[in-house]
């Protein structure tokens, strides 16, 4: 269990001068569920690009497994395909549900990988709308298909920013258990970002407070909402405003 | 006298209201020339005319002394007769006499004068393909282009120059057509262009031609001076019954002074000065009577 | 008559679709770069690309027929890429260059109207650059179909240019829109309206079949 799949050491995000982002030393293990929280501008989001390889960090490194990736290093495709996110916005392609959830395959060259895609669909419940236009579904049933379009690659490492943000308590609940089943069953790491505390308790096995770019406090869930060693920590968990 | 049905009756009726009223508004005692003062007169012509350059040469003086503009609408002879059909111009300056003299059966004119005369000549490269350098008869010319099946670019768009070329093949008893044959469907200068290019014989008015000799083309004049080459200009007053825009007095006035003999004589000095030949020859009937 | 108009329609739709794919096929490739880089210079270029789809195409043509003049030292060369003047093949030269900034500005608008987080999306599913790009064309698809179909708005009712290059040649380069000019300067109105409403016929037709594919691929 104490393999990291990420090493970060000495990152720096800094967007035309301004930093937005400063870790100098994190680790996220291979199969863990890893909650990153804070409030909104914290860099939360920008930390999950750099960790899906989207954007390129201004300075310092990250490592996965073995793979550096930094200014002047991007990593090869075969890598970032093991890697995927699912966004706050689902961002579905203008297709069916169906070419929807077979697109990241389609990007591999599995274009024959019909019933994985039929089966990532039956996981989140939507099998029977996969003829419809991805644009008619409804705010739960698209994030559902965006999670099943996440899925279908198998990845070693899913991120997800946000992913139940706007949803009802029924497709908060049925993300929820897709996402944990996938970290259960197949060992795929998470790191997901949340704004919503009970979420992270729910779902994470280690929990991250950042604050303004940098890392306050990482910490065991326990530790983190009954233990925790910062009081900005302690201030966020009771809900208080934190700077 | 063709019958007036009612309807033309009231037409007439209306436009000599709308005369009488015109004529009324200012107090006119002066010379014909005061009453037609301010007004603009719509001549439709062919382009060579204008590309020659000789309506620039003549118009002004024309407008200086009557106080009056001219607007020309250069275009083939056929549109410029259906320009005057529809009532679109006040006068015609054209060259194409058949078709002239249909215009005035067809009652589409009231005044027909002759005004110059130019002429047509055969040109081509000085390479000259067809060996017809020298000749003097232009339908034996058009015999031996069309044996030779070199390039020949026509006008192809029913212009007065394009009239003549089609009776020069009829005179030649052959009716052109094959790869050789470009009918270009354009204007002279777009023509002499094409030949150039292509190398190519055409036929063209000797003054475009000229004209464009000061601009440079490879292009040499071949066959010249068969009577058939001759290539008559006539004016025309379009009738004032296509309506009451037609400006028929001042149609008048620029005929009058089109053919009178200080104009003529202004006609036979315009390009020799430039082109060291005069390219219009005054044929107008005053002219002729002096 | 109607075998000769048949000739003109026939030429008309074969120079302007030849122009159209050629404009299409280096166009919307230059739209989608110009619309999804960042990169020095790329402000001068689509201020030229600007500037080319309000370029007057008679100006155009007369570029082109410059370029192939006999005067001209290159077309002495008999280059095999530079067709002869009074060609179809002139026409479709110059169609292309009047063309090819209409297709790439509207493609790069349709490109940049895409949501930027769908590249982001696309990138984090696994898209290499290349994939990439033809995930945001698909998105922009209608926009891309718009560019296409004002580019052949543009040609195929142009008049200058091909007049220019073309020279007008009966059965060899007459097209419409200068069968509609020389019908015009003969006073032959009922012919040159003719023609007229077959060119409208045309346009109206090609916009229904850009419409009824582009339906298609919603659908699919």
């Amino acid at each position: 269990m104490n393999t990291p799949v990420y090493r970060i050491r000495q990152l720096l995000k800094a967007y035309n001068g301004r930093r937005v982002l400063q870790i100098e030393h994190l680790d996220i293990q291979r199969g863990e569920a890893f909650a990153i929280v804070g409030p909104s501008g914290a860099g939360k989001s920008t930390l999950l690009r750099l960790l899906n390889f989207l954007e390129l960090p201004t300075a310092g490194k990250i490592y996965f497994e073995a793979t550096e990736f930094s200014a002047t290093q991007e990593v090869p495709v075969e890598i970032r395909r093991r890697v995927t996110t699912v966004f706050q916005r689902p961002m579905l392609l203008n297709r069916s549900v169906w070419a929807n959830v077979h697109y990241g395959l389609g990007l591999r060259g599995q274009h024959n990988a019909t019933e994985r895609t039929l089966a990532a669909l039956e996981k989140v419940g939507l099998d029977s709308l996969k003829h419809q236009p991805a644009r008619t579904l409804s705010g739960g049933e698209a994030q559902r298909v965006a999670l099943a379009r996440a899925m279908v690659l198998e990845p070693d490492v899913l991120l997800l920013d946000e992913p139940t943000a706007n949803l009802d308590p029924y497709n908060i609940s049925l993300i929820e258990k897709t996402v944990q089943g996938l970290n259960h069953e197949h060992n795929t790491s998470l790191v997901f970002v949340t704004h919503n505390i009970f979420q992270a308790r729910r779902l994470a096995q280690r929990v991250a407070l950042l604050l303004d770019g940098q890392i306050i406090e990482v910490a065991s869930v326990e530790d983190f909402f009954e233990n925790p060693r910062d009081p900005r920590t302690a201030a966020f968990v009771n809900g208080e405003t934190v700077y | 006298m063709p019958k007036l049905t009612p309807n033309h009756t009231l037409i007439f009726l209306a436009l000599l209201v709308l005369l009488t009223s015109c004529a009324l508004t200012p107090p006119t005692e002066g010379p014909a020339s005061e009453t037609l003062q301010g007004q603009t007169l719509t001549l439709a012509t062919t382009t060579s005319t204008e590309d020659s350059g000789l309506l620039e040469y003549l118009l002004p003086d024309f407008e200086s002394a009557y106080q009056v503009s001219v607007d020309v609408i250069a275009v083939g002879t056929g549109q410029a007769l259906q320009l005057g059909e529809d009532g679109n111009a006040d006068v015609l300056l054209v060259h194409a006499r058949a078709s002239e003299d249909e215009f005035m059966q067809g009652g589409h004119g009231v005044r027909r004068e002759d005004v110059m005369y130019n002429d047509f000549v055969i040109i081509g490269p000085p390479s000259d393909p067809a060996a017809i350098s020298g000749l003097t008869d232009a339908p034996d010319a058009f015999k031996k282009i069309a044996a030779s099946q070199a390039i020949f670019v026509s006008r192809g768009d029913d212009s007065g120059t394009h009239t003549k070329e089609k009776s020069i093949w009829a005179a030649a008893s052959l009716e052109p057509s094959g790869d050789w044959y470009l009918s270009a469907g354009q204007g002279m200068g777009a023509v002499l262009t094409m030949a150039d290019e292509q190398r190519a014989y055409t036929l063209s008015d000797r003054a475009t031609y000229l004209a464009r000799t000061l601009e440079g083309t490879d292009l040499v004049i071949l066959v010249e001076g068969d009577p058939i080459l001759f290539n008559p200009y006539g004016v025309l007053a379009v009738n004032p019954n296509k309506g009451p825009q037609i400006k028929a007095d001042l149609a008048n006035a620029f005929i009058d002074w089109l053919i009178s003999v200080p104009t003529q004589e202004e006609i036979a000095q315009f390009g020799a000065e430039k082109f060291g030949a005069p390219l219009f020859t005054p044929d107008s009937a005053p002219w002729r009577e002096k | 008559m109607s075998n000769e108009l048949l000739e003109i329609v026939l030429l008309s739709l074969r120079v302007s679709g030849v122009a159209l794919l050629i404009s299409s096929l280096t166009g919307i490739p230059v739209g989608a770069f110009l619309g999804l880089r960042r990169f020095t210079g790329r402000r001068l270029l689509v201020a030229l690309m600007y500037t080319g789809m309000g370029f007057p195409p008679v100006v155009i043509g007369l570029f082109v027929y410059l370029l192939l003049s006999n005067s001209n030292p290159l077309s002495r060369l008999d280059l095999p890429f530079l067709p002869a003047l009074f060609t179809p093949e002139a026409m479709i030269l110059a169609q292309s260059i009047i063309a090819f900034p209409l297709v790439a500005g509207f493609s790069m608008a349709a490109v940049m109207a895409v949501d930027p987080q769908v590249r982001l999306q696309v990138r984090s599913l696994g898209a290499t650059e290349r994939q990439t790009v033809l995930a945001i064309l698909s998105e922009a698809r209608l926009g891309v179909l718009v560019s296409v179909i004002a580019g052949f708005g543009g040609i195929i009712s142009e008049v200058g240019a091909v007049m220019l290059v073309g020279g007008n040649i009966a059965g060899r380069t007459r097209v419409l829109t200068t069968a509609i000019v020389l019908e015009t300067r003969k006073g032959n109105f009922e012919m040159a309206l003719a023609l007229g409403f077959v060119l409208l016929g045309l346009a109206f037709i090609a916009n229904l079949v850009m419409l009824r594919l582009q339906g298609r691929s919603i659908e699919e």
